[in-house]
Protein backbone atom coordinates (compact mmCIF):
# COMPACT_ATOMS: atom_id res chain seq x y z
CA UNK A 1 0.00 0.00 0.00
CA UNK A 2 1.35 3.33 -1.16
CA UNK A 3 1.68 6.19 2.03
CA UNK A 4 1.47 9.57 1.88
CA UNK A 5 4.47 10.28 2.01
CA UNK A 6 5.19 8.74 -1.34
CA UNK A 7 5.34 11.01 -4.57
CA UNK A 8 4.63 9.22 -8.21
CA UNK A 9 8.43 9.30 -8.82
CA UNK A 10 8.82 6.72 -5.71
CA UNK A 11 6.10 4.35 -6.90
CA UNK A 12 8.95 2.45 -8.95
CA UNK A 13 11.88 3.07 -6.93
CA UNK A 14 11.83 0.27 -4.74
CA UNK A 15 11.93 -1.89 -8.47
CA UNK A 16 14.76 -0.06 -9.43
CA UNK A 17 17.12 -2.86 -7.68
CA UNK A 18 15.77 -4.90 -10.55
CA UNK A 19 17.90 -5.03 -14.09
CA UNK A 20 16.74 -2.04 -15.60
CA UNK A 21 15.77 -3.79 -19.10
CA UNK A 22 13.32 -6.43 -17.20
CA UNK A 23 11.96 -4.06 -14.91
CA UNK A 24 10.74 -1.13 -16.95
CA UNK A 25 10.61 -2.30 -20.35
CA UNK A 26 7.59 -4.74 -21.88
CA UNK A 27 8.20 -8.15 -22.74
CA UNK A 28 6.58 -11.00 -24.26
CA UNK A 29 3.44 -11.74 -21.25
CA UNK A 30 3.61 -8.17 -19.65
CA UNK A 31 0.25 -7.34 -17.89
CA UNK A 32 -0.71 -3.94 -18.58
CA UNK A 33 -4.30 -2.93 -17.02
CA UNK A 34 -6.09 0.19 -18.15
CA UNK A 35 -8.80 1.67 -15.56
CA UNK A 36 -11.87 3.11 -17.50
CA UNK A 37 -13.06 1.97 -21.28
CA UNK A 38 -14.02 5.55 -22.22
CA UNK A 39 -12.60 7.15 -25.64
CA UNK A 40 -8.67 7.18 -23.49
CA UNK A 41 -9.08 3.57 -22.29
CA UNK A 42 -9.95 1.46 -25.39
CA UNK A 43 -7.96 3.64 -27.47
CA UNK A 44 -4.23 3.48 -25.62
CA UNK A 45 -5.63 -0.73 -25.74
CA UNK A 46 -6.05 0.09 -29.50
CA UNK A 47 -2.84 0.79 -30.25
CA UNK A 48 -0.90 -0.13 -27.46
CA UNK A 49 -1.61 -4.16 -28.81
CA UNK A 50 -1.45 -2.82 -32.76
CA UNK A 51 2.28 -1.19 -31.85
CA UNK A 52 2.98 -4.50 -29.95
CA UNK A 53 1.75 -6.53 -32.78
CA UNK A 54 4.39 -4.67 -35.15
CA UNK A 55 7.23 -5.66 -33.14
CA UNK A 56 6.10 -9.23 -32.69
CA UNK A 57 5.39 -8.09 -28.61
CA UNK A 58 2.57 -10.16 -27.06
CA UNK A 59 1.35 -8.42 -23.78
CA UNK A 60 -1.78 -9.55 -22.24
CA UNK A 61 -3.67 -6.04 -21.86
CA UNK A 62 -7.02 -6.06 -19.52
CA UNK A 63 -9.37 -3.31 -19.84
CA UNK A 64 -11.50 -2.38 -16.80
CA UNK A 65 -15.05 -0.83 -17.14
CA UNK A 66 -18.06 -1.73 -14.77
CA UNK A 67 -20.56 0.30 -17.22
CA UNK A 68 -22.33 -0.95 -20.20
CA UNK A 69 -21.96 1.29 -23.03
CA UNK A 70 -25.43 -0.39 -24.82
CA UNK A 71 -27.80 1.23 -21.50
CA UNK A 72 -29.56 4.52 -21.97
CA UNK A 73 -29.11 7.39 -19.95
CA UNK A 74 -26.42 7.91 -17.54
CA UNK A 75 -25.99 3.99 -16.91
CA UNK A 76 -24.33 4.08 -20.42
CA UNK A 77 -23.14 7.63 -20.54
CA UNK A 78 -19.75 9.17 -19.76
CA UNK A 79 -21.42 12.92 -19.51
CA UNK A 80 -19.86 14.76 -22.58
CA UNK A 81 -21.41 16.92 -25.49
CA UNK A 82 -20.10 14.58 -28.17
CA UNK A 83 -18.66 15.94 -30.78
CA UNK A 84 -15.91 14.17 -32.86
CA UNK A 85 -13.95 17.17 -34.37
CA UNK A 86 -12.75 17.15 -38.12
CA UNK A 87 -9.14 16.82 -36.99
CA UNK A 88 -9.83 13.83 -35.26
CA UNK A 89 -11.92 12.09 -37.72
CA UNK A 90 -9.05 12.85 -40.40
CA UNK A 91 -6.58 11.23 -37.93
CA UNK A 92 -9.21 8.40 -37.37
CA UNK A 93 -10.12 7.67 -40.90
CA UNK A 94 -6.02 7.44 -41.71
CA UNK A 95 -5.46 4.93 -38.78
CA UNK A 96 -8.14 2.90 -40.28
CA UNK A 97 -10.58 3.33 -38.13
CA UNK A 98 -13.97 4.98 -40.15
CA UNK A 99 -16.82 5.64 -37.87
CA UNK A 100 -19.82 3.85 -38.34
CA UNK A 101 -23.14 5.48 -40.02
CA UNK A 102 -24.90 3.65 -36.63
CA UNK A 103 -22.52 5.32 -34.28
CA UNK A 104 -22.28 9.11 -36.32
CA UNK A 105 -25.47 10.66 -35.36
CA UNK A 106 -25.42 13.28 -36.83
CA UNK A 107 -22.50 14.94 -39.69
CA UNK A 108 -22.03 18.51 -38.83
CA UNK A 109 -22.63 20.63 -41.68
CA UNK A 110 -21.88 24.03 -40.58
CA UNK A 111 -21.95 26.18 -37.46
CA UNK A 112 -24.97 28.75 -36.85
CA UNK A 113 -23.62 31.71 -34.54
CA UNK A 114 -26.17 33.35 -32.90
CA UNK A 115 -25.74 37.12 -31.19
CA UNK A 116 -28.02 39.62 -30.43
CA UNK A 117 -27.22 41.55 -33.52
CA UNK A 118 -27.69 38.56 -35.74
CA UNK A 119 -27.50 35.47 -36.86
CA UNK A 120 -24.51 33.86 -39.46
CA UNK A 121 -23.78 30.90 -40.86
CA UNK A 122 -20.16 29.21 -41.21
CA UNK A 123 -19.93 26.85 -43.91
CA UNK A 124 -17.46 23.93 -43.79
CA UNK A 125 -14.21 24.47 -46.12
CA UNK A 126 -14.70 21.73 -48.27
CA UNK A 127 -18.55 21.74 -48.01
CA UNK A 128 -18.25 18.19 -46.79
CA UNK A 129 -19.59 16.35 -43.26
CA UNK A 130 -16.36 16.07 -41.41
CA UNK A 131 -17.66 16.37 -37.68
CA UNK A 132 -19.52 13.80 -35.98
CA UNK A 133 -22.34 14.43 -33.27
CA UNK A 134 -22.29 11.00 -31.12
CA UNK A 135 -23.45 9.43 -28.13
CA UNK A 136 -21.18 8.56 -25.84
CA UNK A 137 -23.89 6.10 -24.30
CA UNK A 138 -26.60 4.70 -26.71
CA UNK A 139 -28.94 7.94 -25.97
CA UNK A 140 -30.68 9.75 -23.67
CA UNK A 141 -32.69 8.47 -20.71
CA UNK A 142 -36.09 6.68 -21.60
CA UNK A 143 -35.03 6.96 -25.70
CA UNK A 144 -36.95 5.00 -27.97
CA UNK A 145 -35.03 1.83 -29.16
CA UNK A 146 -32.93 3.19 -32.28
CA UNK A 147 -30.42 1.54 -34.76
CA UNK A 148 -27.38 3.33 -32.82
CA UNK A 149 -24.79 2.39 -31.75
CA UNK A 150 -22.82 3.92 -28.34
CA UNK A 151 -19.05 5.55 -29.72
CA UNK A 152 -17.57 4.61 -26.40
CA UNK A 153 -19.13 0.91 -26.60
CA UNK A 154 -17.55 1.52 -30.55
CA UNK A 155 -14.38 2.09 -29.68
CA UNK A 156 -14.37 -0.52 -26.63
CA UNK A 157 -15.30 -3.41 -29.43
CA UNK A 158 -12.09 -2.07 -31.37
CA UNK A 159 -10.22 -2.66 -28.52
CA UNK A 160 -11.28 -6.39 -27.76
CA UNK A 161 -10.92 -6.92 -31.40
CA UNK A 162 -7.27 -6.09 -31.32
CA UNK A 163 -6.96 -8.66 -28.11
CA UNK A 164 -7.75 -6.64 -25.37
CA UNK A 165 -9.26 -8.67 -22.27
CA UNK A 166 -12.99 -7.16 -20.84
CA UNK A 167 -12.70 -7.00 -16.80
CA UNK A 168 -16.25 -5.44 -15.97
CA UNK A 169 -14.97 -4.65 -12.62
CA UNK A 170 -15.09 -1.24 -10.28
CA UNK A 171 -11.57 -0.32 -9.84
CA UNK A 172 -11.06 0.93 -6.39
CA UNK A 173 -7.39 1.46 -5.54
CA UNK A 174 -4.23 1.47 -7.17
CA UNK A 175 -0.87 -0.02 -5.33
CA UNK A 176 2.47 -0.69 -5.55
CA UNK A 177 4.19 -3.99 -3.66
CA UNK A 178 7.63 -2.75 -4.47
CA UNK A 179 7.82 -4.66 -7.59
CA UNK A 180 4.76 -4.42 -9.65
CA UNK A 181 1.20 -2.35 -9.26
CA UNK A 182 -1.55 -3.88 -8.02
CA UNK A 183 -5.06 -2.89 -8.89
CA UNK A 184 -7.91 -3.75 -6.41
CA UNK A 185 -11.83 -4.38 -7.33
CA UNK A 186 -14.38 -3.25 -5.35
CA UNK A 187 -15.72 -7.40 -5.35
CA UNK A 188 -12.55 -8.00 -3.09
CA UNK A 189 -10.57 -9.38 -5.79
CA UNK A 190 -6.85 -7.75 -6.93
CA UNK A 191 -4.32 -8.20 -9.71
CA UNK A 192 -0.82 -7.60 -10.40
CA UNK A 193 0.28 -5.55 -13.46
CA UNK A 194 3.74 -4.11 -15.06
CA UNK A 195 1.59 -1.37 -16.26
CA UNK A 196 -0.85 0.60 -14.75
CA UNK A 197 -2.51 2.96 -17.12
CA UNK A 198 -5.40 5.35 -15.47
CA UNK A 199 -8.06 6.11 -17.36
CA UNK A 200 -11.25 7.22 -15.71
CA UNK A 201 -11.97 10.86 -16.20
CA UNK A 202 -12.05 13.03 -14.02
CA UNK A 203 -15.68 12.14 -12.80
CA UNK A 204 -14.14 9.22 -10.98
CA UNK A 205 -13.14 8.51 -7.09
CA UNK A 206 -10.15 6.42 -8.04
CA UNK A 207 -8.56 10.05 -8.83
CA UNK A 208 -8.84 11.26 -5.38
CA UNK A 209 -8.02 8.18 -3.67
CA UNK A 210 -4.53 8.04 -5.78
CA UNK A 211 -4.42 12.05 -4.90
CA UNK A 212 -4.45 10.63 -1.05
CA UNK A 213 -1.42 8.35 -1.67
CA UNK A 214 0.64 10.64 -4.06
CA UNK A 215 2.57 13.62 -2.16
CA UNK A 216 3.76 14.99 -5.64
CA UNK A 217 0.47 14.08 -7.76
CA UNK A 218 -1.66 17.65 -8.20
CA UNK A 219 -4.99 16.39 -9.78
CA UNK A 220 -6.44 17.91 -12.83
CA UNK A 221 -8.33 21.30 -11.71
CA UNK A 222 -11.90 21.14 -12.76
CA UNK A 223 -15.51 23.24 -13.44
CA UNK A 224 -18.87 21.94 -13.40
CA UNK A 225 -20.65 22.39 -17.09
CA UNK A 226 -24.48 21.29 -17.64
CA UNK A 227 -25.47 19.00 -20.80
CA UNK A 228 -29.09 18.36 -21.51
CA UNK A 229 -31.14 16.53 -24.21
CA UNK A 230 -34.59 17.67 -25.77
CA UNK A 231 -36.36 15.21 -27.74
CA UNK A 232 -37.67 17.28 -31.02
CA UNK A 233 -37.85 14.23 -33.62
CA UNK A 234 -35.72 14.23 -37.16
CA UNK A 235 -38.00 16.29 -39.02
CA UNK A 236 -38.64 19.19 -36.42
CA UNK A 237 -34.88 19.23 -36.20
CA UNK A 238 -34.11 19.05 -39.99
CA UNK A 239 -36.41 22.10 -40.26
CA UNK A 240 -35.03 24.16 -37.57
CA UNK A 241 -31.33 23.46 -36.93
CA UNK A 242 -30.94 21.48 -39.65
CA UNK A 243 -27.25 19.99 -40.43
CA UNK A 244 -25.82 22.97 -38.34
CA UNK A 245 -24.00 22.84 -34.87
CA UNK A 246 -25.87 26.42 -33.04
CA UNK A 247 -23.43 28.45 -30.95
CA UNK A 248 -24.47 31.22 -28.78
CA UNK A 249 -21.84 34.26 -28.58
CA UNK A 250 -24.15 36.19 -25.43
CA UNK A 251 -23.70 38.48 -23.01
CA UNK A 252 -23.97 36.12 -20.09
CA UNK A 253 -21.42 36.51 -17.36
CA UNK A 254 -19.65 33.32 -16.64
CA UNK A 255 -20.52 31.75 -20.09
CA UNK A 256 -17.58 31.41 -22.07
CA UNK A 257 -19.36 28.59 -24.69
CA UNK A 258 -22.93 27.20 -25.18
CA UNK A 259 -23.88 25.09 -28.49
CA UNK A 260 -26.94 22.87 -29.41
CA UNK A 261 -25.79 19.74 -31.33
CA UNK A 262 -28.77 18.54 -33.43
CA UNK A 263 -28.52 14.50 -32.81
CA UNK A 264 -30.75 11.88 -34.54
CA UNK A 265 -34.24 12.67 -32.70
CA UNK A 266 -32.48 14.63 -30.15
CA UNK A 267 -30.75 17.85 -29.67
CA UNK A 268 -27.58 18.31 -27.17
CA UNK A 269 -26.96 21.43 -25.23
CA UNK A 270 -23.83 21.92 -24.25
CA UNK A 271 -22.73 24.97 -21.26
CA UNK A 272 -19.40 25.33 -20.59
CA UNK A 273 -17.60 28.14 -18.26
CA UNK A 274 -16.89 28.60 -15.08
CA UNK A 275 -19.08 27.01 -12.78
CA UNK A 276 -22.61 26.98 -14.41
CA UNK A 277 -25.21 27.07 -12.00
CA UNK A 278 -28.75 27.94 -11.90
CA UNK A 279 -28.88 31.56 -12.63
CA UNK A 280 -26.77 31.34 -15.37
CA UNK A 281 -28.74 28.69 -16.84
CA UNK A 282 -31.93 30.82 -16.27
CA UNK A 283 -30.27 33.42 -18.26
CA UNK A 284 -29.34 31.29 -21.13
CA UNK A 285 -32.77 29.97 -21.26
CA UNK A 286 -34.73 33.38 -21.45
CA UNK A 287 -32.58 34.89 -24.25
CA UNK A 288 -34.72 35.52 -27.52
CA UNK A 289 -31.61 33.93 -29.72
CA UNK A 290 -32.06 30.60 -27.84
CA UNK A 291 -35.64 30.71 -27.77
CA UNK A 292 -35.68 31.08 -31.51
CA UNK A 293 -33.51 28.15 -32.23
CA UNK A 294 -36.80 26.00 -30.52
CA UNK A 295 -40.36 24.79 -32.50
CA UNK A 296 -42.16 28.17 -31.84
CA UNK A 297 -39.87 29.86 -29.74
CA UNK A 298 -40.81 27.37 -26.74
CA UNK A 299 -37.85 25.41 -25.04
CA UNK A 300 -39.38 22.01 -24.48
CA UNK A 301 -38.54 19.94 -20.93
CA UNK A 302 -35.05 18.18 -21.54
CA UNK A 303 -35.67 14.49 -21.24
CA UNK A 304 -31.87 13.89 -19.34
CA UNK A 305 -29.65 16.51 -17.92
CA UNK A 306 -26.08 16.47 -15.77
CA UNK A 307 -23.50 18.29 -14.26
CA UNK A 308 -20.24 16.93 -15.59
CA UNK A 309 -17.14 17.98 -14.69
CA UNK A 310 -14.15 18.75 -17.03
CA UNK A 311 -10.62 18.96 -16.69
CA UNK A 312 -8.99 23.23 -16.99
CA UNK A 313 -6.22 22.05 -15.83
CA UNK A 314 -3.40 19.22 -16.53
CA UNK A 315 -2.53 16.81 -13.82
CA UNK A 316 1.12 17.12 -12.50
CA UNK A 317 2.69 14.69 -13.05
CA UNK A 318 0.45 12.33 -14.68
CA UNK A 319 2.93 9.84 -15.15
CA UNK A 320 5.37 7.69 -12.25
CA UNK A 321 7.06 4.41 -12.92
CA UNK A 322 4.18 1.94 -14.21
CA UNK A 323 2.12 4.11 -13.92
CA UNK A 324 0.74 6.58 -16.73
CA UNK A 325 -2.86 9.30 -16.95
CA UNK A 326 -4.03 10.09 -20.00
CA UNK A 327 -7.01 11.59 -21.51
CA UNK A 328 -8.98 13.62 -18.80
CA UNK A 329 -6.96 12.23 -16.05
CA UNK A 330 -4.16 13.65 -17.39
CA UNK A 331 -4.75 16.53 -19.47
CA UNK A 332 -6.95 17.31 -22.22
CA UNK A 333 -8.04 20.62 -24.43
CA UNK A 334 -9.40 23.73 -22.50
CA UNK A 335 -13.32 23.05 -23.44
CA UNK A 336 -12.77 21.59 -26.83
CA UNK A 337 -11.62 18.76 -28.79
CA UNK A 338 -11.45 16.13 -25.42
CA UNK A 339 -12.20 13.25 -27.84
CA UNK A 340 -9.22 14.54 -29.89
CA UNK A 341 -6.74 14.40 -26.59
CA UNK A 342 -7.83 11.49 -25.36
CA UNK A 343 -6.62 9.63 -28.83
CA UNK A 344 -3.62 12.22 -28.30
CA UNK A 345 -2.57 11.27 -25.05
CA UNK A 346 -3.89 7.76 -25.69
CA UNK A 347 -1.21 6.97 -28.56
CA UNK A 348 1.48 8.82 -27.20
CA UNK A 349 1.44 6.84 -23.74
CA UNK A 350 1.18 3.86 -25.62
CA UNK A 351 4.28 4.89 -28.16
CA UNK A 352 6.13 5.11 -25.23
CA UNK A 353 5.47 1.87 -23.28
CA UNK A 354 6.33 -0.43 -26.53
CA UNK A 355 9.10 1.38 -28.07
CA UNK A 356 10.69 3.16 -24.65
CA UNK A 357 9.83 1.30 -21.59
CA UNK A 358 7.51 1.85 -18.13
CA UNK A 359 9.74 4.01 -15.81
CA UNK A 360 8.77 7.62 -14.95
CA UNK A 361 11.70 8.75 -17.12
CA UNK A 362 10.54 7.35 -20.30
CA UNK A 363 7.14 8.62 -19.79
CA UNK A 364 8.72 11.91 -18.59
CA UNK A 365 11.11 12.05 -22.38
CA UNK A 366 8.55 11.07 -24.77
CA UNK A 367 4.84 11.44 -22.88
CA UNK A 368 4.71 14.43 -20.49
CA UNK A 369 6.42 16.50 -23.88
CA UNK A 370 3.06 16.32 -24.97
CA UNK A 371 0.61 16.80 -22.05
CA UNK A 372 3.28 20.12 -21.42
CA UNK A 373 2.12 20.89 -25.07
CA UNK A 374 -1.71 21.10 -24.42
CA UNK A 375 -1.15 22.77 -21.35
CA UNK A 376 0.47 25.52 -23.02
CA UNK A 377 -1.58 25.58 -25.85
CA UNK A 378 -4.55 26.05 -23.37
CA UNK A 379 -3.02 28.94 -21.64
CA UNK A 380 -3.14 30.70 -25.29
CA UNK A 381 -6.91 29.22 -24.98
CA UNK A 382 -7.57 30.85 -21.90
CA UNK A 383 -6.14 34.30 -23.66
CA UNK A 384 -8.21 33.42 -26.54
CA UNK A 385 -11.65 33.08 -24.65
CA UNK A 386 -10.64 36.30 -22.74
CA UNK A 387 -10.57 38.03 -26.11
CA UNK A 388 -13.95 36.00 -27.03
CA UNK A 389 -15.51 37.36 -23.61
CA UNK A 390 -14.56 41.01 -24.37
CA UNK A 391 -16.37 40.62 -27.55
CA UNK A 392 -19.54 38.44 -25.88
CA UNK A 393 -19.63 41.97 -23.75
CA UNK A 394 -19.24 44.51 -26.50
CA UNK A 395 -22.30 44.90 -28.74
CA UNK A 396 -20.30 47.04 -31.33
CA UNK A 397 -17.64 44.52 -31.35
CA UNK A 398 -19.92 41.66 -31.88
CA UNK A 399 -21.36 44.00 -34.93
CA UNK A 400 -18.10 43.79 -36.69
CA UNK A 401 -17.87 40.26 -36.28
CA UNK A 402 -21.07 39.64 -37.93
CA UNK A 403 -20.62 42.10 -40.54
CA UNK A 404 -17.21 40.49 -41.49
CA UNK A 405 -18.45 36.53 -41.29
CA UNK A 406 -21.20 37.24 -43.20
CA UNK A 407 -19.77 39.34 -45.45
CA UNK A 408 -16.96 36.10 -45.99
CA UNK A 409 -19.70 33.66 -46.30
CA UNK A 410 -21.74 35.78 -49.19
CA UNK A 411 -18.41 36.11 -51.41
CA UNK A 412 -15.94 33.75 -52.20
CA UNK A 413 -13.73 36.29 -53.56
CA UNK A 414 -13.14 37.44 -49.75
CA UNK A 415 -10.77 35.59 -48.05
CA UNK A 416 -12.02 33.82 -44.93
CA UNK A 417 -10.44 34.89 -42.29
CA UNK A 418 -13.22 35.79 -39.21
CA UNK A 419 -14.63 32.69 -40.89
CA UNK A 420 -11.55 30.21 -40.36
CA UNK A 421 -10.60 31.57 -37.03
CA UNK A 422 -14.75 31.29 -35.01
CA UNK A 423 -14.97 27.83 -37.14
CA UNK A 424 -11.85 26.20 -35.56
CA UNK A 425 -12.68 27.69 -32.51
CA UNK A 426 -16.02 26.27 -32.71
CA UNK A 427 -14.88 23.10 -33.89
CA UNK A 428 -11.82 22.30 -32.29
CA UNK A 429 -10.03 21.69 -35.37
CA UNK A 430 -6.50 23.58 -35.04
CA UNK A 431 -4.58 24.20 -31.73
CA UNK A 432 -5.42 27.87 -30.05
CA UNK A 433 -1.83 29.25 -30.73
CA UNK A 434 -3.08 28.75 -34.30
CA UNK A 435 -6.61 30.23 -34.12
CA UNK A 436 -4.55 33.00 -31.94
CA UNK A 437 -1.64 34.31 -34.30
CA UNK A 438 -4.33 34.20 -37.48
CA UNK A 439 -5.86 37.06 -35.46
CA UNK A 440 -2.48 39.06 -35.25
CA UNK A 441 -2.76 38.59 -39.10
CA UNK A 442 -2.13 42.66 -40.52
CA UNK A 443 -5.16 41.29 -43.10
CA UNK A 444 -7.52 40.24 -40.39
CA UNK A 445 -6.82 43.40 -38.33
CA UNK A 446 -7.32 45.66 -40.39
CA UNK A 447 -10.47 43.68 -42.01
CA UNK A 448 -11.87 43.88 -38.54
CA UNK A 449 -11.49 47.48 -38.12
CA UNK A 450 -13.15 48.18 -41.77
CA UNK A 451 -15.49 45.77 -40.26
CA UNK A 452 -16.27 47.42 -36.61
CA UNK A 453 -16.39 50.66 -38.43
CA UNK A 454 -19.23 50.30 -41.39
CA UNK A 455 -20.76 47.42 -39.08
CA UNK A 456 -21.66 50.47 -36.63
CA UNK A 457 -22.75 52.94 -39.07
CA UNK A 458 -26.14 54.03 -37.45
CA UNK A 459 -29.20 52.93 -39.98
CA UNK A 460 -27.46 49.81 -40.66
CA UNK A 461 -29.33 46.34 -40.25
CA UNK A 462 -27.68 43.39 -38.82
CA UNK A 463 -27.49 40.32 -40.93
CA UNK A 464 -30.50 38.49 -42.18
CA UNK A 465 -31.15 35.10 -40.59
CA UNK A 466 -30.77 31.99 -42.95
CA UNK A 467 -32.97 29.48 -42.71
CA UNK A 468 -31.40 25.96 -42.35
CA UNK A 469 -31.13 23.93 -45.17
CA UNK A 470 -30.68 20.09 -44.74
CA UNK A 471 -28.64 19.09 -47.84
CA UNK A 472 -29.80 15.56 -48.29
CA UNK A 473 -25.94 14.44 -48.10
CA UNK A 474 -26.45 11.38 -45.72
CA UNK B 1 -28.12 7.23 -38.58
CA UNK B 2 -26.11 9.43 -40.15
CA UNK B 3 -22.82 9.69 -42.37
CA UNK B 4 -19.87 10.93 -42.81
CA UNK B 5 -17.69 12.39 -46.11
CA UNK B 6 -18.70 13.39 -49.21
CA UNK B 7 -21.44 11.34 -51.52
CA UNK B 8 -20.33 10.49 -54.92
CA UNK B 9 -22.76 8.54 -57.98
CA UNK B 10 -22.42 5.80 -59.63
CA UNK B 11 -19.66 6.72 -62.55
CA UNK B 12 -19.12 10.02 -61.27
CA UNK B 13 -15.46 10.99 -60.70
CA UNK B 14 -13.45 12.23 -57.75
CA UNK B 15 -10.29 13.25 -59.11
CA UNK B 16 -8.44 12.95 -62.67
CA UNK B 17 -5.53 11.80 -63.61
CA UNK B 18 -3.02 14.79 -64.63
CA UNK B 19 -5.22 16.79 -62.05
CA UNK B 20 -2.93 18.11 -59.24
CA UNK B 21 -4.33 16.81 -55.40
CA UNK B 22 -3.38 18.54 -52.24
CA UNK B 23 -5.36 15.73 -50.36
CA UNK B 24 -5.70 12.33 -49.98
CA UNK B 25 -9.21 10.33 -49.55
CA UNK B 26 -10.63 7.66 -47.37
CA UNK B 27 -13.51 5.41 -48.67
CA UNK B 28 -15.96 4.87 -45.98
CA UNK B 29 -18.92 3.76 -47.87
CA UNK B 30 -19.20 1.44 -51.63
CA UNK B 31 -16.17 0.94 -53.85
CA UNK B 32 -14.56 3.08 -56.29
CA UNK B 33 -11.84 2.12 -59.30
CA UNK B 34 -8.69 4.05 -60.36
CA UNK B 35 -8.31 3.94 -63.77
CA UNK B 36 -5.33 5.29 -66.15
CA UNK B 37 -4.97 6.20 -70.13
CA UNK B 38 -2.49 4.36 -71.66
CA UNK B 39 0.04 6.38 -74.32
CA UNK B 40 -2.81 4.74 -77.12
CA UNK B 41 -5.49 6.16 -75.02
CA UNK B 42 -6.97 3.18 -73.91
CA UNK B 43 -8.18 3.30 -70.74
CA UNK B 44 -7.21 0.67 -68.15
CA UNK B 45 -8.49 -0.18 -64.65
CA UNK B 46 -5.93 -0.41 -61.81
CA UNK B 47 -7.55 -1.49 -58.77
CA UNK B 48 -10.54 -1.30 -57.07
CA UNK B 49 -10.89 0.01 -53.60
CA UNK B 50 -13.78 -0.46 -50.39
CA UNK B 51 -14.31 0.64 -47.25
CA UNK B 52 -11.48 1.87 -45.24
CA UNK B 53 -8.89 1.89 -48.45
CA UNK B 54 -7.20 5.08 -49.01
CA UNK B 55 -6.41 6.73 -52.51
CA UNK B 56 -4.63 9.84 -53.97
CA UNK B 57 -2.00 9.53 -50.75
CA UNK B 58 1.08 10.57 -53.43
CA UNK B 59 -0.30 14.20 -53.83
CA UNK B 60 0.32 14.12 -49.91
CA UNK B 61 4.41 13.46 -50.30
CA UNK B 62 5.01 15.48 -53.25
CA UNK B 63 3.27 18.08 -55.84
CA UNK B 64 3.17 15.75 -58.25
CA UNK B 65 -0.06 15.17 -60.62
CA UNK B 66 -3.02 12.63 -60.00
CA UNK B 67 -1.18 9.19 -61.57
CA UNK B 68 -4.78 8.21 -62.38
CA UNK B 69 -8.49 8.94 -62.23
CA UNK B 70 -10.76 7.92 -59.45
CA UNK B 71 -14.26 6.63 -60.10
CA UNK B 72 -17.28 5.72 -58.02
CA UNK B 73 -18.21 1.96 -58.55
CA UNK B 74 -21.57 2.63 -57.52
CA UNK B 75 -22.97 5.36 -54.88
CA UNK B 76 -19.81 5.65 -52.64
CA UNK B 77 -18.87 7.81 -49.74
CA UNK B 78 -15.66 9.51 -49.33
CA UNK B 79 -13.33 11.39 -46.70
CA UNK B 80 -10.98 13.93 -47.77
CA UNK B 81 -8.25 14.32 -45.63
CA UNK B 82 -6.46 17.38 -45.74
CA UNK B 83 -2.61 17.68 -46.62
CA UNK B 84 -1.59 19.96 -43.38
CA UNK B 85 -3.85 17.72 -41.00
CA UNK B 86 -1.91 14.70 -42.37
CA UNK B 87 1.22 16.05 -42.52
CA UNK B 88 1.40 18.11 -38.86
CA UNK B 89 -0.33 14.59 -37.67
CA UNK B 90 2.94 12.89 -38.59
CA UNK B 91 5.19 15.69 -37.14
CA UNK B 92 3.29 14.87 -34.18
CA UNK B 93 3.17 11.16 -34.60
CA UNK B 94 5.26 9.60 -36.95
CA UNK B 95 3.20 6.16 -36.39
CA UNK B 96 0.42 7.79 -38.05
CA UNK B 97 1.92 6.95 -41.53
CA UNK B 98 2.75 3.60 -40.68
CA UNK B 99 -0.83 2.20 -42.27
CA UNK B 100 -0.14 4.18 -45.59
CA UNK B 101 3.45 2.86 -45.71
CA UNK B 102 1.89 -0.74 -45.04
CA UNK B 103 -0.24 -0.29 -47.85
CA UNK B 104 1.77 1.40 -50.36
CA UNK B 105 4.47 -1.42 -50.02
CA UNK B 106 1.79 -3.41 -50.48
CA UNK B 107 0.94 -1.51 -53.74
CA UNK B 108 4.67 -1.60 -55.00
CA UNK B 109 4.39 -5.38 -54.54
CA UNK B 110 0.92 -5.90 -56.42
CA UNK B 111 2.88 -3.70 -59.54
CA UNK B 112 6.23 -5.73 -59.49
CA UNK B 113 4.09 -8.80 -59.67
CA UNK B 114 2.05 -7.71 -62.57
CA UNK B 115 4.91 -6.09 -64.24
CA UNK B 116 6.87 -9.49 -64.09
CA UNK B 117 3.77 -11.23 -65.74
CA UNK B 118 3.77 -8.68 -68.25
CA UNK B 119 7.18 -8.99 -68.85
CA UNK B 120 6.68 -12.94 -69.46
CA UNK B 121 3.69 -12.54 -71.88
Amino acid sequence: MLHASDGLSQLGQRAQAQPVDLAKTLHDGSRIAVVGAGPSGSMFSYFLLKMADTVALELDVHLYEPRHFCHRGPAGCNHCGGIVSESLVQRLATEGIALPDDVVQRGIESYTLHMDVGDVEIATPLHERRIAAIYRGNGPRNSEPLDTHSFDGYLQQLAYDQGATAMPKLVTNVTNDGEQMRVECADGSSADYDLVVIATGVNSRLIKTLQGQLSEYSPPEVTKTFICEFHLGKELIRKTLGPSMHVFLLDIPRLEFAALIPKGNYVTLCLLGDDIDDKLMEQFFSSPEVKNCFPGGVIPPHVCHCYPRINIQTAKPSYGDRLVMIGDSGTTRLFKDGIGASYRTAKAAARTAVFHGVAAEDFRKYYWPLCKKVDSDNQIGKLVFAIGSLVQRARFARRGVLRMTANEQKNPEIPPRMSEVLWDLFSGSAPYREVFLRTLHPAYIASLMWNLVAGNVPGKKPAAKQEPVESGNG
Amino acid sequence: MASLGKEYKDGEVIFHQGEVGNCMYVIQRGEVEAVAVNQHGKELRLRTMGPNDFFGEMALFGSEKRSATIRALGDARVLTIDKKSFLGGIHEDPSLAFRIVKVMSHRIRDLTDRLATYEDK
